[in-house]
């Protein structure tokens, strides 16, 4: 018996560990989840009373929340697109092109990454200061676009490496000129990679706090609004939104893997 | 295939590339006559691929320029030549499928109703069923027809092929090589073929230009390359050859006679490289399956007027068709016999004194003064 026992936890091991791990993952955000639809008595929405979708029905109805969230989505939006249109261009410059300083910039691209938030923030609100720049939503789009710079071209420059320069040989031995070559192959083929690095920008952007805190001035975005809040007294909305977001990042995630697999399906041979 | 345009020869005068202070390509001049299944042979790194990108317009030559017919295009990038490749690595575009590879060509020129052309072309190449797959979901022989499609849709004036067997196992590429001479002949566009394999190009060209450190060492047709080749490095590239170190003895009146290790042989003055003078040196070449053996013992019964020695059969590998001997003589060490198998000879094994002989007319003569073994395959190319 003892011995049955210990083949099957052998057996399973790797499904165990990947369970509790999933479990420890998900665990916080089910606990929000479940908080979203709660009744707290006081201010604090820390201790469990009864069922209800009060906040579900009304996810605005706290002042401010939805003016910062809205905010939020807007530099996030912005610092994307900022950011994965000159990331793009830089991680294809420096694997397809020799040029003086390559090797400077291919290190110096990590270092946002790299580097501590807490000094990059307080050295980016001492350069605005310099500069005279008036904190706001302008400085906190300019440091965004910034820091997600740097994974937007780690995400694409691997794509790009990993792509035969023979294609685009071949497009213009086909007939296709530069811009044809480009939005024809070169683009669909590093699609994916671009992709990748838009996410990423788009969440860290999201909800960055510490960059965000020091450049803001008087702005506030959402995840400056739940550490206020935290202060305060935490309305249920918070959890509301909260759900939200993971629900929408499952489902990205749930139907990117229906979708690929599908296709996994049809690339059978028959 | 009707719309075919005249298309007229290639031709390459004084072409060079240059990278640096490294010479891929010395000034070439090369024409392609239109219609032709032409080869360019050599070892990687010899300037062969170099060559057939500046056709295409992916390189630019340092010197020299390009025509098609009368036209230049040496300055004409690749979208606007009327040449098109089929690469090593076929290079299919991974995100589209069959059909819309195929079409690539014809809708970038603007050409609206491709349906009618892409499925002929698809049917020429037999991949009729394939036209919905992506590439990666097809084998090594098919996306490599795939990319022979893609190419040839567009009727090219040339179309220009990059090693395109060289990943295919042996069966396949015996298979392609004749698909391809099939499609040349139906098609009659000029193809100019890239290839390390000197079987390949043997079997499948009209015309080959062997070359060699950036260099065209030789061009003619496969059996005027291999009955009559002018430098070593064709000699052992193509095929084997033995090349005896010798003295001339006498040159006169069309017929050189030469002494190697005290044997005598004679050879044809027409079939000399270089200019034989008497007490100059000369290399002897002859073609394994050329000689005939015999054993010692039989040495009588050889005809008079044949060029012969003796020697001792070193080794013997049996590989169906023919006999392979290595045979160690003072002429020449480490000679090769390739003897075929109609009757056999038990007593030709390995330690058995034999003579070697053969027509005089089968013997050709090079310059002494170049490497004996330049172009011996030392190990199997993969490239």
């Amino acid at each position: 018996m003892l011995r049955l026992t210990t083949t099957w936890i052998r057996r399973n091991l790797v499904v165990i560990a990947g369970l509790l791990t999933l479990a420890y993952l998900v665990l916080p955000n089910i606990i929000v989840m479940v908080f979203s639809f709660n009744k707290p008595a006081g201010r604090f929405n820390y201790s469990w009373r009864e069922f209800s979708t009060d906040a579900w029905q009304d996810p605005c109805g706290v002042a401010d929340m939805c003016d910062s969230l809205s905010l939020s989505l807007w530099i996030a939006l912005w610092a994307t697109i900022g950011a994965t249109l000159l990331g793009s261009m830089i991680a294809f410059a420096l694997v397809r092109y020799r040029f003086r300083a390559r090797g400077a910039i291919n290190s110096l691209i990590f270092l946002p990454m790299a580097m501590p938030e807490v000094v990059m923030a307080a050295s980016l609100l001492t350069l605005f200061l310099n500069l005279g720049a008036e904190l706001g939503p302008t400085t906190i789009l300019i440091a965004h676009t910034m820091f997600c710079l740097s994974f937007v071209v780690v995400a694409v420059k691997a794509r790009v490496m990993s792509m035969d320069p023979r294609l685009e040989e071949a497009a213009k031995d086909l007939y296709a000129g530069p811009v044809q070559t480009f939005l024809r192959v070169t683009l669909p083929i590093a699609a994916p990679g671009i992709a990748a690095g838009a996410m990423l920008a788009f969440a860290l952007s999201f909800d960055d706090f510490i960059i965000t805190n020091f450049n803001s001035g008087n702005t506030v975005t959402f995840p400056m609004f739940v550490w206020g809040s935290a202060q305060r007294g935490t309305p249920v909305q918070i959890n509301v939104i909260g759900t939200a977001m993971f629900a929408l990042a499952v489902i990205v995630v749930v139907a990117g893997q229906i979708i690929s697999g599908r296709r996994r399906k049809s690339a059978l041979p028959k | 295939m009707t719309d075919k345009k005249a298309g007229g020869d290639v031709r390459l005068t004084g072409i060079s590339k240059t990278y640096g202070s490294f010479t891929a390509v010395h000034p070439l001049d090369l024409t392609v006559p239109e219609g032709s299944f032409f080869a360019l042979l050599g070892a990687s790194g010899c300037g062969k691929t170099t060559t057939l990108r500046m056709i295409a317009g992916l390189e630019d030559p340092t010197t020299g320029s390009v025509f098609l017919g009368d036209k230049d295009v040496t300055d004409l990038p690749p979208y606007k030549r009327p040449v098109n490749t089929v690469f090593q690595s076929y290079a299919l575009f991974p995100h589209l499928t069959i059909y819309e590879n195929v079409a690539f060509g014809l809708r970038r020129r603007g050409i609206r109703s491709v349906k009618k052309q892409v499925d002929d072309m698809l049917e020429l190449v037999q991949l009729g069923d394939k036209a919905k797959h992506k590439p990666h979901q097809l084998s090594g022989g098919q996306q490599q027809r795939v990319a022979v499609a893609r190419a040839l849709i567009n009727h090219p004036q040339v179309l220009l092929l990059d090693e395109p067997l060289g990943a295919l196992d042996l069966k396949l590429r015996r298979q392609m090589q004749l698909e391809l001479k099939r499609i040349q002949t139906e098609v009659g566009i000029t193809f100019v073929h890239v290839t390390h394999d000197q079987e390949e190009a043997m079997t499948m060209a009209d015309t080959v230009a062997v070359m060699n450190g950036g260099r065209v060492e030789q061009l003619g047709a496969p059996s005027e390359l291999y009955e009559n080749p002018q430098t070593t490095f064709v000699a052992n590239f193509l095929g084997t050859s033995n090349l005896i170190e010798a003295e001339v003895a006498e040159a006169a009146g069309g017929q050189v006679v030469v002494t190697a290790a005290g044997a005598k042989l004679r050879l044809p003055a027409a079939r000399c490289a270089t200019q034989p003078r008497t007490g100059g040196k000369l290399l002897v070449g002859v073609r394994p399956e050329k000689i005939s053996l015999a054993h010692a013992d039989d040495a009588g019964d050889i005809a008079d007027g044949r060029n012969r020695f003796t020697g001792k059969i070193a080794d013997s590998s049996f590989i169906g068709v023919s006999t392979q001997f290595v045979i160690d003589s003072p002429v020449c060490p480490e000679l090769e016999v390739y003897v075929q198998n109609i009757e056999r000879d038990p007593r030709l094994v390995p330690g058995a004194e034999v003579v070697l002989h053969w027509n005089p007319e089968h013997t050709f003569g090079l310059d002494a003064a170049q490497d004996i073994d330049a172009g011996v395959e030392t190990v199997e190319e993969t490239a």
